[in-house]
């Protein structure tokens, strides 16, 4: 049979093309391999991909204000700016109106964004609010809006407020990503320190690091001979090890928080019975809870699996051959595991590393719970601003970042071990 | 090949070993290995031949017993000292670094100068034909060539003597066989003693100065490889190598060497080498090689049998017939291809063979 061989393209034996008819064969797979795939990735896209992209929208989002006040904003902008001048009469009219007919509701939405920018501008639109309302409701009308609103409070004659307003103009700020770092703009809109007693977030930002490099550092001290003693025992001892390392994971994590309470506590277990046994006296029992090692005591306990876990799935599969031939060529027990041995645990130990890091750095309950005053973290501050103060913004730009510190961290990490080192099984 | 046994080089001193305090695996080995030797431990799995070459690497220590080496106990010697190198079954080698670096290894915890180190992995390379492979991984090598890495790196340090556990287990026929051959020539060029183990009985035939049979804790046998073929010393011997034909009897005299046994189910007498029975009136066990009986009627006149053709195979070089020959129907004749063999299956046909070549053992357990 002669088959047409072409240097354009191959063809089937019935003279179809032949990347097309393979096409044509692959496709009912691929179609089937896509709808197996299908509900995962919506799952991802709704629950994972979406709340991020939102998130790092929200950090920088200042729309809302912008749609209460568009007018004034629209008037603010044409103003040509000068220092210790008022803006011009249009401004004033503009905010007198839109605070007269404005909804009920937005208005007091917008009022905490602007309480970010400088404090006392919310007491201030309540108190002019009124009075306009007065105003509107006798259908008298001021000849000059600026004088009418100086009149209802003498703070709108303080130029401060119209400098901290132009930090609203725009529908996108980056003023929560400053405060996320103890930054905020000046009255000549610098951006400046926070006030020494309002600083709180960059020191939290270090102590959180702190903490993770220092979880990861136990875990991978104390996870390290327990993961090998996992990979060499006999499968009757490795087995019941086994599940003492996952006992933890059977339990809840507020149980085992809290139980690290009862341990460390000033009268806890342990102070108990060094007291007990002479070794502390009673009015020098040690306080390892509600403080940062009180943190790092339970946080460690609790990721150590994550660390044991993949680190044993490395080891297990290194054959006990390597550390015999490497004595075997003349290499003292000490210097085949370091030579020998380590090296070839690294794709677990950064696995392990990078899994605690990750796990440590956006950690919440644990600190929250056993950290006191100074052993919180970050994820304590995104809490409390998420659930207390209401401001998004913030809890936004917070996660933003954090976000960011991991990936440079994975990014640190790909250049220094290669990602395609790492191994979890 | 007896020139080298003038001097003991290495030598086991009743040798026991025990993992559990239960049960022998290794029990009561006396053997003596010669500088420049090549002597394979060849058994089946389980009959202690890996653990003894263990307890010479110094990965396991005797329960009882010495091993000298060079004249000294080494039972207190740690591994990394005692100078041996060794070829691991899989090979062992360390997959994150370079071949090059994994024969530098050795030669850089014993504190060796650069130069000096480049030149000999570079020379130990070159040995085993992999001189341009030095800066690949040994994920990127084939079996093959791994295998020879191990073997380099084995004898990079110029050991006082290498083992090699079953190191050709992994590869396919062909590669085997190839090896076999290399490893035999390598020995042969640098003299070095080795100590082999396997359990593949023609790999031990061609390479081997000597082969120590192991079955069960106890070395069966210690000879040249011709000896162990042709002369098996008992049962389990001419069993485990090569192939026999077995029948079993009652010995009926003695007289000499030899032994005339009664076959069981009646099938006549049969004049055999006296080699490892008891009394007259016990049991033995016949065995004789396939390539030593011959088809008709010819020959001295004794042990002339006659037997049905069960079965042909046709081989190329000779014919494999299977008969059924004094009531044992797995009895084999290799007939040499000379052009001249013309019997179907179903056939009554006359065989015989010489006294000399059917040997009386004993009776397996």
């Amino acid at each position: 049979m002669e088959v047409p061989i072409s240097t354009a393209e191959l063809l089937t034996t019935d003279g179809v093309p032949l990347k097309q008819s393979l096409k044509k064969a692959e496709r009912k797979n691929k179609i089937r391999a896509f709808l197996l795939v299908f509900p995962l990735l919506l799952f991802i896209i709704v629950t994972f991909v979406m709340p991020i992209g939102d998130m790092l929208l929200r950090s920088v989002d200042d729309t809302q204000i912008n749609t209460v006040f568009p007018n004034t904003f629209a008037e603010f902008k044409k103003w040509d700016k000068e220092k210790d001048e008022l803006p011009p009469e249009e401004v004033y009219k503009a905010l007198f109106e839109e605070l007269a007919y404005g909804d009920k509701i937005q208005v007091g939405r917008a009022l905490t964004r602007m309480n970010y920018s400088k404090s006392g501008w919310k007491s201030l639109i309540k108190n002019t609010s009124r009075a306009i309302k007065k105003a509107v409701k006798k259908n008298e009308f001021p000849d000059s809006y600026k004088d009418f609103l100086i009149t209802a409070n003498d703070k709108w004659a303080d130029p401060t407020f119209w400098y901290a307003m132009g930090q609203m103009v725009n529908n996108q700020t980056p003023i929560y990503y400053y405060n996320a770092i103890d930054m905020t703009y000046d009255q000549d809109q610098n951006v400046i320190r926070q006030e020494e007693n309002r600083r709180v977030y960059v020191q939290t930002w270090i102590k959180t690091l702190k903490v993770s490099v220092y979880v990861t550092f136990f875990c991978l001290v104390l996870g390290f001979p327990v993961a090998h003693l996992l990979a060499n025992l006999p499968l009757r001892y490795s087995n019941l090890l086994m599940i003492f390392v996952l006992l933890p994971f059977w339990t809840s994590l507020l149980v085992r928080t809290t139980a690290w309470i009862v341990m460390l506590q000033q009268q806890g277990v342990i102070n108990g019975i060094l007291v007990w046994l002479g070794i502390l006296n009673d009015d020098g029992r040690l306080s390892m809870v509600y403080n940062e090692t009180g943190t790092l005591i339970a946080m460690t306990q609790i990721l150590l699996p994550f660390m044991i876990l993949p680190l044993y799935s490395v080891m297990r599969v290194i054959p006990k051959s390597h550390m015999r031939a490497a004595q075997n060529l003349g290499a003292k027990p000490a210097t085949a595991f370091w030579k020998v041995y380590l090296p070839q645990t690294i794709p677990g130990m950064s696995a392990g590393g990078l899994l605690v890091f990750v796990l440590a750095i956006g950690y919440f309950i644990t600190p929250e719970l056993v950290g006191g005053k100074d052993g919180k973290l970050i994820g304590s501050w995104i809490a409390y601003h998420l659930k207390t103060t209401l401001n998004w913004g913030l809890c936004a730009a917070l996660g933003a970042i954090l976000l960011g510190v991991m990936l440079v961290f994975y990014w640190l990490y790909n250049k220094i071990v290669g990602i395609d080192n790492i191994k979890l099984g | 090949m007896n020139s080298v046994k003038e001097k003991t080089f290495v030598k086991f001193e009743k040798i026991d070993k025990s993992y559990d305090g239960e049960v022998l695996v290794v029990k009561n080995l006396n053997l003596d290995i010669a500088k420049g030797e090549f002597v394979t431990m060849l058994g089946p799995s389980g009959s202690g031949k890996t653990t003894t070459l263990m307890m010479l690497a110094g990965f396991e220590t005797p329960t009882n017993g010495e091993i000298y080496l060079d004249g000294m106990p080494i039972s207190k010697i740690p591994p990394y000292e005692r100078e041996i190198g060794m070829v691991f079954q899989n090979y062992a080698l360390f997959p994150h670094m370079t071949v090059q670096e994994n024969l530098a290894f050795p030669l850089e915890v014993r504190k060796m100068s650069k130069a000096e180190t480049k030149e000999k992995v570079q020379k130990a390379l070159d040995m085993v034909e992999l001189g341009e492979f030095g800066t690949r991984f040994p994920a990127q090598l084939s079996g093959g060539q791994q295998q020879r890495v191990a073997l380099a790196r084995a004898l990079v340090f110029e050991p006082r003597l290498v083992l090699m556990d079953e190191p050709l287990g992994a590869l396919d026929k062909n590669l085997r066989e190839q090896m076999q051959y290399e490893i035999k020539h390598i020995h042969d060029r640098i003299g070095i003693t080795v100590v082999y183990v396997t359990h593949d009985q023609s790999e031990a035939l061609t390479m081997s100065n000597r082969i120590a049979v192991f079955n069960d804790g106890l070395v069966q046998q210690l000879s040249t490889p011709d000896i162990l073929y042709e002369k098996p010393e008992n049962s389990f011997v001419a069993q485990f190598i090569g192939e026999n034909n077995r029948m079993t009897g009652t010995i009926k005299s003695m007289e000499n060497n030899y032994c005339s046994v009664e076959l069981e189910n009646g099938a006549g007498t049969v004049k055999a080498l006296k080699v490892n029975v008891g009394e007259v009136g016990e049991k033995t066990q016949l065995s004789v090689r396939p390539e030593r009986v011959s088809l008709g009627s010819e020959g001295n006149g004794e042990n002339v049998f006659t037997g049905k053709v069960e079965e042909l195979i046709y081989l190329g070089d000779h014919i494999r017939v299977r008969l059924d020959v004094c009531g044992n129907n797995e009895f084999i004749v290799k007939v040499p291809n000379e052009g001249s063999f013309d019997y179907n299956e179903g056939d009554s046909i006359k065989l015989n063979w010489n006294p000399n070549d059917i040997r009386a053992l004993d009776l397996p357990n």
